[in-house]
């Protein structure tokens, strides 16, 4: 700093072809500043930076855990009764006769076509039509059975009630009568359709028929009632206060093509915060597994960078090693190695990493250990192109006299290449490995995209946007998948636009 | 010159000796999850033999109970005999199948590099006449955008736009719902629409490398002496250009065009599967996925025969364009 300040005070003074005016910049400083003056290349690196922090800096920050999920409370309406109006024929038989499924479906023919007389297997039926939807079925004068929508049902907590009750119950309700005797036995009926033996209700009848959908609900003979009024009323919505006094409400909904009205109850149920629109806890919303999206996206730019870095290191070492060797030595050795590399150049890596993807799914592996062999499967497959690159750059390097000067120094052969030779490749390895980083993010969300790469709990930009495979989460929730890609874009253009730049940097005839 | 190619051929082969091996062994050591799960299916049927017995005998039929060495040299005297199995996920002849997929693949990939080359070319040149203008950073910029797209995230891009949202075309497959009520026009059009946002995919994911290719080579040329000589004669900018430059900027191009031929055969593996569009990418995805042996090898192999036919051809391509090349 010192330094700089006296020189820039001092500079007026020195005469026009002093050496001390030129400012003389080493070829690594050349290199930088060629690459500043790069407007891509800076806003790659700043693309780069943004995501380096994001990745490894936001998962500490996150108040939450990659694998976190979280709950909710959520309102569901479910089915709570159904409620039909009977429109079928019940029958009773009374005690002792018999009127079975066949004779009751001569009743049936009978009474559409108005008949008043049926044969079934040599007994003649008669037919007396007591009221509406109520008839009574004779053989003779015998009393075999009746016929009825309006429904005789037993009383809460009660026993169904006798043929006799039924039927007297029934005539009287047809009539419009409010006392019967049935059995010796008086019963009154109620304006509510209650059949009342002295004062207690045995029975009432009701032309509808309320199910319940819950079970191990029992509905009560009030809440029937005040269901059917509301029903009757046409009303949408019902309230009802229970014998503990708490109140529900229901809504009821009429479906036409069954004839069921459906009595739902809104009850809250505690479930995973599924698709969570985006909100202050969670800024990116939650994905299918309750998770908070956000930082699942922090650790999943954590692992696709990890692995990107790693793959492309295994595949530098190996590339520079066989590539130094085969350039520096030539003849036999570079060959073999060379037919090598030319039998993983040809080697189809998309469809072999599916195979092993898929291997390892039938296999069910453990998700760390997939992890690590995603890598080095990667590492392995990726490694000739930079064994072409290292032992293209030797072959001219090796011809050079400052190899011709090692030689004469007696330095040993493995320092000549390590030392002497990979230095001299390092510019264009290093754009080749930028580059190749970026491309290795993608190969890797790609396979995770498709469900063979990373797998959960682990997070990856790709799996993360595996999501999208159901198509309700991409056309609904954007905030699941099109983040994870912008992130993923932006790691991969900063990856390219930084090796663009390097590249035109390294570059000495760029007189930018 | 027929030496060259005789030797590069031999060569070839031994290639893909080594690959088909290196595949094979690989297919292989998988577990075979195939055999197994139609073992399985097979023994739950009533009165079937039992599981083990059903393993051993597919394994039998499939060649699969020989060591896997004398098993390569098996499975190496089929192929050569043109005798490439049944594929196991198709219940097909493997080939039948391959003949079946495979020109959706190349009419695909062919239209797909039509457009790559009417986009990429001129926007390379302009970017290398104009180095350094705004032109150049744009077309740069977004060479580089193309390149780093990933394909399955822009392919669910279009279909969210185009599909979902404005729903001009289907999300996936190859025929629409009325297909078969069409006339041969009507079908026609409906393959037509159905293949536009697969190839605009394959157009701009694989766009941005074709025309850095071109801006760098341009720019190699516009900075060689006869174009200097070209300008020092007077001659106007749009000769130089077009004339003397572009004419030697055709010589890579032609090259690397050339060499990817053979490649419009091998499919586009990613985007026909996020498109369900038949062609051999997908098909072999399915089979790469259930484990089928038979159709994976030869898709494989057939992958390695067309990247060695590439560099054959850009080879020789090499050397009959540019006359100053020879081929010893």
């Amino acid at each position: 700093m010192r330094d700089n300040r006296a020189e820039k005070k001092t500079k007026e003074q020195y005469s026009l072809n002093d050496d001390r005016r030129v400012k003389v910049l080493s070829p690594g400083a050349l290199v930088a500043k060629r690459f500043f003056r790069n407007r891509l290349a800076v806003l790659g690196l700043v693309m780069l930076a943004a995501m380096f922090i994001f990745s490894f800096i936001g998962g500490v920050v996150s108040p939450y855990g990659q694998a976190e999920q979280f709950y909710t409370y959520e309102a569901m309406s479910k089915e709570y009764v159904a409620v039909t109006r009977n429109d079928d024929f019940r029958y009773a038989v009374a005690d002792g006769q018999e009127f079975g499924s066949a004779a009751q479906a001569q009743f049936l023919l009978a009474q559409t076509t108005g008949q008043e007389e049926f044969t079934y297997r040599d007994v003649t039926y008669r037919v007396a039509e007591e009221g509406t939807d109520f008839y009574a079925v004779y053989t003779g004068d015998t009393l075999l059975a009746i016929a009825y929508k309006d429904i005789v049902n037993a009383p809460d907590n009660g026993v169904e009630p006798a043929f006799a009750v039924k039927y007297g119950a029934l005539v009287a309700y047809t009539n419009g009568e409010t006392a019967f005797t049935a059995d010796g036995t008086d019963y009154t009926l109620d304006a509510d359709g209650n059949i009342l033996q002295s004062s207690e209700v045995v029975g009432y009848i009701s032309r509808f028929v309320v199910q319940s959908q819950v079970s191990g609900t029992f509905i009560s003979r009030d809440f029937k009632e005040r269901l059917e009024e509301a029903i009757n009323d046409g009303a949408a919505e019902f309230a009802y206060t229970g014998e503990d006094g708490t109140e529900n409400n229901y809504t009821i909904v009429y479906d036409a093509s069954k004839l069921v009205w459906s009595v739902q109850q809104e009850t809250l149920t505690y479930v995973y915060d599924m698709y969570s629109a985006p909100s202050l806890a969670h800024p990116l919303g939650t994905d299918g597994n309750g998770m908070d999206m956000l930082t699942r996206l922090m650790y999943g730019g954590r692992v696709s960078l990890i692995i990107g870095f790693v793959v492309v290191i295994i595949e530098t070492v190996i590339g520079v090693i066989l590539g130094g060797v085969s350039g520096y030595f030539g003849g036999w050795i570079d060959n073999l190695i060379m037919r090598v590399v030319d039998v993983f150049y040809c080697v189809p890596s998309m469809p072999i990493i599916i195979i092993i993807g898929a291997a390892m799914d039938a296999m069910q592996m453990d998700p760390t250990l997939r992890m690590f062999y995603l890598m080095l499967i990667l590492g392995f497959l990726g490694w000739p192109g930079v064994a072409r690159l290292v032992r293209g750059q030797i072959l001219s390097l090796r011809e050079q006299e400052f190899m011709t000067a090692t030689e004469a120094c007696g330095i040993r052969t493995s320092r000549r290449i390590f030392r002497h030779l990979i230095p001299n490749v390092i510019p264009q390895l290093i754009v080749t490995c930028t580059m190749g980083l970026g491309s290795t993010i993608i190969t890797e969300a790609t396979l995770s995209f498709l469900g063979l790469g990373v797998k959960f709990p682990f997070a990856s930009w790709g799996n993360i946007i595996s999501d999208v495979n159901n198509s309700y989460v991409m056309t609904n929730y954007w905030f699941i998948w099109i983040p994870a890609g912008i992130c993923l874009l932006i790691a991969v253009l900063g990856f390219n636009f930084v090796g663009d730049g390097l590249r035109d940097a390294f570059d000495p005839k760029m007189k930018r | 010159m027929k030496k060259f190619i005789l030797k590069r051929l031999l060569l070839s082969v031994v290639i893909l000796f080594f690959v088909t091996f290196i595949i094979y062994m690989l297919l292989r050591c998988l577990p075979s999850s195939y055999v197994e799960t139609m073992a399985m299916q097979l023994a739950t049927a009533p009165g079937s033999k039992p599981y083990e017995e059903w393993v051993a005998q597919l394994n039998v039929q499939y060649g699969l109970d020989l060591h896997p060495i004398p098993g390569y040299f098996v499975q190496l005297k089929n192929l050569l005999t043109g005798n490439f199995g049944d594929s196991w996920r198709f219940n097909v002849p493997v080939i039948e199948k391959f003949q079946e997929v495979i020109w959706l693949s190349f009419i695909m990939g062919a239209i797909a590099l039509v457009f790559e080359l009417i986009i990429a070319i001129p926007l390379g040149i302009i970017a290398a006449t104009k180095q350094y203008s705004k032109a150049d950073y744009i077309i740069t910029a977004s060479a580089l955008v193309g390149i780093s797209l990933p394909t399955f995230f822009f392919a669910t891009l279009l279909k969210l736009v185009f599909s979902v949202k404005l729903g001009w075309f289907d999300v996936s497959g190859l025929v629409g719902r009325n297909h078969a009520l069409l006339d041969a026009t009507g079908q026609m059009l409906d393959i037509a629409n159905h293949l536009v946002l697969p190839i605009v995919t394959l157009v701009i994911v694989s766009v941005g490398s074709l025309m850095r290719y071109t801006r760098t080579n341009m720019l190699e040329v516009l900075n060689s002496d006869y174009i200097r000589t070209a300008r020092a004669k007077g001659l106007s900018e749009r000769k130089v250009i077009y004339h003397h430059a572009f004419r030697n900027t055709l010589i890579p191009l032609v090259t690397i065009v050339g060499g990817s031929l053979p490649g419009l055969f091998s499919g586009a593996l990613i985007t026909e599967t996020l498109f369900a569009i038949p062609g051999i990418g997908y098909t072999s995805y399915q089979s790469m996925v259930a484990g089928d042996i038979p159709f994976s090898m030869f898709y494989l192999s057939f992958l390695a025969i067309l990247t060695l036919l590439g560099n054959l051809i850009s080879d020789i391509l090499y050397a009959v364009v540019d006359p100053r090349v020879r081929i010893a």
